[in-house]
């Protein structure tokens, strides 16, 4: 009971979020002329060549907040406008382009935070030992490290000195003629997961190739958060009044660890993890764009560049409604798992 | 003197010495921290770079220093030489010139955008804790809308309606940069909103103005402080990414972003010398890199040093 109760209450609070959301989007189209507006409302590329029509049909013209409804109705329909830079509706676009994305995401974001868990647990068990300076190290540089230049710089030794071993782009010209012929099934349209579907080894092995830098990129990037955050709280676990207990009743120090203080430090964690996948977006944009990947940055970093004002709003729009998400899930697990949220 | 002059000068000097021993024993922790002293150094170092900027790269053209010079109009970059200690860049750029300048832009950028979020955060952040009821409620759904966008999605969205400068790129990073002062401001103020000496203050007849200032800031402030010094280095990076996207700086504008896209194609040499280019990504990049790395150090130090409840231990 109390649960549901909580799952209303915090499905209500996303409602002003999303609002808000679409307010700045909104705020933000409204920067444009009619004529450059145009373009959110139109679904094929055909409507462009009479732009006239189109803001008379949308009513471009009129006051701004009979504009926001009929924005807001449009965009409930799924019509966000057609993207230029991808030469069809966003939404389309979209499902286009997200593919790359998430594959992308799926190998970064468990190296992410296994790696950011393990370094910040090391560095908290042994601290001020040489494994916490270098962690600390570590995660200090990969913070202040511009993400487009450490991708320009592998890009560099990797593919240019070792004669083209970690190549950028998705795919090879090979392997991605295949992958566009006929008798290549493509069920997620994921291309490493794809190849594995379809029993060719050689073309995942291609794919992973292309995937390494990019990965290494998003990791040394990212996983300096996830090893701040574990540090300080496993260090504040480790002064718990139940890891004394736990120590005094004998318990060894590995099972104190991993049992008793690596549990509780990892909620912090876990609740970050919707600014950590906020960040991966913003890095998937730098890291796309440098290695050539056509995945959803790649798309809306040219988008910005060549003023396609439908696709780049759309990313904002997209953008929000993932972090809400990520949020909502995060902050259900948590009040499932701990009692202490729900009920306070 | 007068004696009311002298009278005026102690009430002061025993206002402040307080806050001035509070600061000198903060410096004396500074100055143990080593990280701290490396982060301090390399900030010396970029201010003493970008003061002397017109000494160390003399403009060739005054009227415009933050213009690059360009030494012909070939496109493969040139490796340094005498004239050109860093070599030249795409176009003929002079990357020693490009970063030199570029520096002072850094500097700008940072100083511009985390100085007016830091207003904008104090203000909204003092209006929301202090006052509470709706305009607490609005203000605070603002912010969390803002923070529900990624930095760079947004200030790119924002970009591309604005234009494409270096103004436009500072006025998007403040809107997207201000939401977690206020966030912070507020929760500081909300924590003493109802301590004894504010209610003090306010049964003395003290301002609500006057309380904010000076009785719930000055308690605010190392937390501010450590947030700004993070901040400035964040934002050069965001900059410098939209500027490498090609959404911030006019094309030949001394800014590290952008010298790091000129050298985008130029990563690989020719066949047979693959590392042909180095020094037209590698330079500004270090540059970035250690000017970001200072704050970073400098922020990460203030907060073991700063932080009340882990000073004194």
């Amino acid at each position: 009971m109390k649960m549901t109760n909580y799952i209303i209450r915090r499905l209500l609070l996303i409602i002003p979020v999303l609002i808000g959301v679409s307010i700045i989007i909104f705020i933000i189209l409204s920067l444009f002329s009619p004529e450059q507006r145009a373009a959110v409302f139109v679904t094929d590329v055909k409507q462009l060549r009479n732009i006239q029509s189109v803001i008379k049909k949308h009513g471009l013209d009129a006051p701004i907040y009979v504009q926001y409804f009929r924005w807001i109705v449009e965009v409930l329909h799924g019509n966000l406008g057609w993207s230029k830079t991808a030469e069809r509706p966003v939404l389309d676009a979209f499902f286009y382009f997200l593919p790359n994305t998430i594959e992308l995401g799926l190998f970064s974001a468990p190296l992410i935070i296994l790696i950011g868990i393990y370094l910040g647990e090391a560095s908290a068990v042994y601290r001020d030992k040489p494994i916490d300076h270098l962690s600390r190290i570590f995660a200090i540089v990969g913070w202040s490290l511009p993400s487009f230049w450490l991708g320009l710089m592998l890009l560099m030794i990797f593919y240019g000195y070792f004669s083209g071993l970690l190549p950028p782009e998705a795919l090879g010209v090979q392997a991605s003629l295949v992958v566009k012929s006929g008798n290549f099934v493509r069920f997620t349209k994921i291309n490493t997961i794809d190849a594995l579907l379809n029993r060719r080894w050689w073309i995942f092995l291609d794919a992973l190739r292309h995937l390494i830098l990019p990965v290494i990129t998003l990791t040394i990037i990212d996983c300096a958060m996830v090893m701040r955050i574990m540090r300080s709280s496993m260090l504040e676990a480790m002064g718990k009044g139940y890891i004394i207990t736990a120590r005094a009743k004998g318990a060894d120090e590995r099972t104190v660890i991993k049992k008793h203080a690596r549990r509780n430090a990892m909620i912090p964690v876990v609740t970050v993890s919707g600014y950590l996948f906020a960040m991966l977006m913003s890095g998937v944009v730098i890291t796309e764009t440098i290695f050539d990947r056509k995945g959803l940055g790649w798309w809306w970093a040219r988008a910005a560049i060549q003023l396609d004002i439908p696709a780049v709003l759309g990313a904002v729009l997209f953008n929000g409604i993932l972090f809400v998400l990520t949020n909502l899930i995060v902050d259900l697990l948590y009040a499932y798992f701990d009692p202490r949220v729900r009920l306070g | 003197m007068s004696p009311e002059l002298l009278q005026k000068k102690e009430k002061i000097r025993k206002r402040l010495e307080p806050r001035i021993k509070e600061l000198k024993f903060s410096l004396s922790r500074i100055k143990k921290s080593p990280l701290s002293m490396v982060g301090l150094c390399i900030i010396l170092f970029f201010a003493i770079i970008a003061l002397l900027a017109p000494v160390i790269a003399p403009p060739k053209y005054p009227y415009d220093p933050y213009r690059i010079p360009r030494y012909g109009y070939s496109a493969t970059p040139k490796p340094p030489s005498w004239e050109h200690p860093f070599g030249t860049t795409e176009g003929q750029y002079d990357i020693f010139y490009g970063v030199i300048w570029g520096t002072r832009t850094a500097f700008r950028i940072g100083f511009m955008v985390v100085g007016s979020i830091m207003v904008i955060g104090i203000i909204l952040g003092s209006l929301s804790g202090y006052y509470g009821g709706i305009i607490d409620e609005v203000i605070m759904r603002i912010v969390d809308t803002f923070m529900s966008i990624p930095t760079l999605i947004l200030a790119m969205a924002l970009v591309t309606a604005l234009g494409h400068s270096l103004d436009k790129v500072m006025i998007a990073l403040i809107i997207v940069g201000w939401p977690s002062y206020a966030r912070l401001i507020r929760g500081d103020i909300l924590s003493v909103r109802e301590e004894t000496y504010i209610e003090a203050a306010r049964a003395t007849g003290v301002s609500d103005f006057g309380i904010i200032f000076k009785h719930i800031l000055p308690n605010a402030i190392y937390p501010l402080l450590i947030m700004a010094s993070l901040d400035i280095g964040a934002m050069v990076l965001t900059a410098a990414a939209l500027s490498f996207l090609g959404l911030g700086a006019p094309i030949g504008y001394a800014d590290w972003g952008q010298m790091i896209s000129f050298a985008r194609n130029w990563i690989i040499g020719p066949p047979g010398k693959p590392l042909a280019y180095w020094y037209t990504v590698t330079i500004p990049g270090i540059f970035i890199l250690l000017f970001v790395l200072g704050w970073n150090l400098l922020g990460d130090a203030f907060r073991d040093i700063l932080d009340p409840k882990l000073r004194r231990k």
